[in-house]
């Protein structure tokens, strides 16, 4: 047994009467990556606050080191040693800053010293960006920077504390792959370095690149632990989701008439322009590495830009729509990405935010039927299965997973031509995934669906047919059976012109 | 909807409604001759021009805006209501006309600036404010209007505030007893319940709200976002105008020096209705309330003989607690989660 660097013991909190940890017993060995899995709502995202200081425990005990840990704070978390790195790059870094004084902020925070030596500084926040391999310009503001640098900035910023444990939640939800690699790497040297990783990741993939053992959580409580040489994923999932996980079967339906079409349309400039066709009764799914042009693709088809070049029609009719009001009146729709800066009204509850595009449609002369809304509202709840109280509940109290669910059901609740959803998989368990995957395949009879997603597995799960797109431009169309995965990794990757075209 | 009874629910739902009749309670005990139709009519008389400029802000407060040019627009309304009527002896209908649209007027330029320019909304409406105060002395060079005064060609203005205009803030109307509700007072409830029913029943109030709290998920899901933000813009300018005319229409003359409370008391009328009921956000009822309760506060320290320099204190004190209600109190019992 190798050395703990924290171990908690019979943890609960609760939020009103709403008990979300209950009783959670678990150890994070030092130099290893310890993966914490679980479904929306489990508990992870409390159990991290009260590890960074966020929340306090209502019961239980952490022991740092062997020795009893109760931060008051997050910065006394972070003086103890316990290092969070979250989800939304931006908490971990102050924009309008330069990266220097970002890296050296805790100890600016901390210090007594009233003037700032500024060359002593950057002498230190460049041995500190050095450590994790940041090898840019410390006096470049970092908001000048990539999402990955930034991240790595925050990172940079833990690792000066030299940290016990340091946790890293959804850190690859906004990053290439390539990117990502760069943090695998990273994490790759800290874990010899002998830091204990609380590493919390959906994504199997990362799983699976990083895991020296998995924790699964469910219902507040640790429901399963996988450790040695052979990791047991499918242990873990079922652990995380308490049943097992069966595989999407799919059949492919025939294909209806053709919604949309696109002629020599053209992205950006100097990107190759190409032809799509959206018929009825197909689920698309549109894959490619981040920067691809998949937001471009949806912006100009949602009316948030114009194409550089090309025509689209809709069932026949010229289709440019110059705002996402004319794409809705035309019946061409889009569920968002990044539900919470996009689609989320926070203030709203989960009728209002359901409702949202389509009062027209729930009132009559200007006034809101409120019983037309709610209707609406309880029908999607229930055929989209989303876990609340009731139609009236605030959407902030519904878990990551309900709250994406009630985003896909707005747009599902009245009939479109056009369905775009994009990235509707985004920071959802594998089981509401699955939930929203069945629910697009149900509906998809009526219109045409494209689906955006950046990882494979959620497009073998939903498409019918898969489209990748590479520099602004489509390199490749699979039929969702047998798919050649050594060519549709080539298309993803390859710029354009050195892969064909050609359809499978 | 939380089953037991929770002693901090109750306190942010009801605790500001309970401290008015708290309110009303001590002064009818302490101060003789508050609990009267009379004392009741003259509470709703001195709110009815703060009130209606409270609702103004509420709709901008609404859009995630502020609306700081408020104060400045109703002065505005009252020079250019003595100037129309007093010096190009104009008629009551044109001079009430040209207030409403310089309201509306001052409003979508404000919005203008915020819409299109991308000035923020403090910024864009406090450099209004100055720009209103400045302009609306120019015509007189600094000198209040009334009837006889002597022009700058150096002739004499003539014309005179019209009877019908003056009705307007002087008339009262037989309610029970003669001559008890002062029209301001109905020019308030209508425009309150107007207010309230078209930002809490029409979808239009909907959208707004759905603006304020997310502005980015309201253009996805097709709202116009700039033309909503310009109509609360205009909306408040054009009620602004309103309390103008009537402030005019109450003193009759266009007195420089009146006005300088009106931006300070509708903020505050509005920013105290987020606390009422809980809401903890802008909303037309709230408002309502939050400018009586202002009303009833200093009517009855005025009875029990306060002296007037307090009052400013009073009502920052009254405001801070209301705000201490709404984002201390509503916050702490949590909305974030997990």
């Amino acid at each position: 047994m190798t050395e703990a660097a924290i171990t908690v013991t019979g943890l609960h909190k609760a939020f009103g009467r709403n008990q979300v940890l209950r009783g959670v017993d678990m150890v994070i060995p030092v130099g290893q990556v310890t993966v914490l899995m679980g479904a929306n709502g489990a508990g992870k995202s409390t159990l991290v606050k009260v590890l960074s200081g966020v929340h306090r425990a209502d019961q239980g005990v952490i022991l740092l080191a062997g020795q009893p840990y109760l931060p008051a704070n997050p910065s006394a978390a972070l003086r103890a040693g316990v290092v969070t790195v979250h989800q939304s790059i931006n908490d971990g870094v102050v924009p309008d800053l330069d990266i220097a004084s970002n890296l050296m902020l805790d100890f600016l925070a901390d210090g007594s010293a009233m003037f700032i030596n500024r060359r002593a500084l950057r002498a230190q926040a460049r041995e500190i960006a050095a450590a994790v391999g940041l090898t840019v310009d410390v006096t470049r503001r970092v908001s000048d920077l990539s999402l990955a640098d930034r991240q790595r900035v925050a990172i940079a910023r833990a690792m000066a504390h030299h940290p016990k444990l340091l946790i890293l939640d959804e850190p690859t939800s906004s990053l290439s792959a390539a990117e990502a690699e760069r943090l695998f790497a990273l994490i790759d040297q800290l874990r010899a370095q002998g830091v204990a990783i609380l590493y919390i990741s959906h994504r199997m993939s990362d799983i699976r690149r990083l895991a020296d053992r998995i924790v699964s959580m469910r219902d507040g409580a640790i429901s399963g632990l996988t450790e040695g040489p052979k990791l047991d994923y499918t242990g873990a999932v079922r652990a995380m989701l308490g049943r097992e996980m069966t595989d999407v079967d799919l059949a492919i339906p025939p294909r209806g008439k053709v919604v949309l079409q696109a002629t020599g349309l053209q992205l950006r400039p100097g990107s190759r322009p190409f032809d799509l066709i959206c018929p009825e009764n197909e689920v698309i799914a549109v894959v490619g590495l981040v920067g691809a042009g998949k937001s471009d693709l949806a912006s100009v088809l949602y009316g948030l830009a114009k194409p550089v070049g090309g025509r689209l029609t809709l069932d026949g009719a010229a289709y440019a729509p110059r705002t996402p009001a004319e794409a809705i009146a035309a019946g061409v729709f889009m569920a968002a990405r990044d539900r919470l800066i996009n689609a989320v009204v926070p203030d709203f509850n989960i009728t209002r935010n359901l409702t949202l595009p389509f009062l027209r449609r729930h009132s009559r002369v200007q006034f809101l039927r409120t019983k037309s809304e709610t209707i609406t509202a309880r029908r999607m709840i229930s055929e989209m299965g989303v876990v609340c109280q009731s139609a009236n509940d605030p959407i902030l109290t519904l878990s990551g997973g309900n709250q994406q669910k009630v985003m896909v059901a707005r747009w599902m609740s009245q009939a479109s031509r056009l369905l775009i959803l994009d990235e509707p998989f985004q920071g959802v368990d594998i089981q509401a995934r699955r939930d929203i995957g069945a629910k697009i395949r149900a509906t998809a009879n009526t219109r045409a669906t494209l689906v955006l997603v950046s990882e494979l597995d959620e497009a073998f799960e939903v498409a019918d047919r898969i489209l990748v797109l590479s520099e602004g431009s489509l390199v490749g169309e699979h039929r969702n059976e047998n798919i050649n995965m050594a060519r549709l990794m080539a298309e993803m990757t390859d710029a354009p012109g050195q892969t064909a075209g050609q359809h499978s | 909807m939380n089953g037991p009874f929770n002693t901090i629910d109750f306190a942010i739902r009801y605790g500001f409604l309970i401290l008015m009749v708290g309110l009303v309670v001590f002064f009818s005990i302490t101060a003789e001759g508050f609990l009267s139709p009379f004392s009741a009519v003259f509470i709703l008389q001195s709110v009815a021009i703060t009130g209606i400029l409270a609702l103004g802000v509420t709709a901008t407060l609404v859009v995630g805006g502020f609306d700081l040019s408020i104060g400045a627009v109703a002065t505005s309304a009252l020079m250019l209501s003595a100037y129309v009527m007093v010096v190009w002896e104009m008629n009551a209908v044109t001079a009430v006309i040209l207030c409403l649209l310089m309201g509306a007027g001052v409003g979508l330029i404000n919005g203008l600036l915020i819409v299109k320019m991308k000035v923020p909304d403090l910024l864009a409406t406090l450099g209004m404010m100055f720009l209103l105060v400045g302009l609306q002395r120019i015509p007189t060079e600094g000198n209040s209007i009334s009837t006889g005064m002597a022009l700058p060609d150096g002739s004499v203005a003539e014309g005179t505030f019209s009877e019908a205009f003056l009705m307007l803030g002087r008339h009262r109307i037989a309610f029970i007893v003669d001559d008890l509700v002062p029209l301001s007072v109905v020019f308030l409830l209508l425009i309150a319940l107007l207010v309230w029913g078209f930002l809490e029943l029409t979808r239009h109030g909907r959208l707004m709200y759905a603006i304020g709290s997310n502005a980015q998920a309201a253009n996805l899901a097709g709202v116009n976002v700039n033309r909503y933000r310009l109509l609360a813009y205009m909306i408040s300018g054009t009620l602004a105008s309103v309390g103008g005319i009537l402030l005019a229409a109450r003193l009759g003359r266009g007195d420089v020096a009146s006005g300088n409370n009106l931006l300070l008391d509708a903020v505050a009328a509005a920013l105290i209705g987020y606390a009422v009921l809980g809401a903890s956000k802008p909303n037309a009822f709230g408002t309502a309330i939050g400018a009586l309760f202002v009303g009833i506060l200093l009517q009855g320290l005025t009875m029990l003989n306060a002296p007037y320099y307090t009052q400013d204190f009073i009502k920052g004190a009254v405001l801070v607690i209301a705000l201490v209600f709404t984002f201390a109190l509503s916050g702490r019992n949590g909305r974030v989660r997990h």
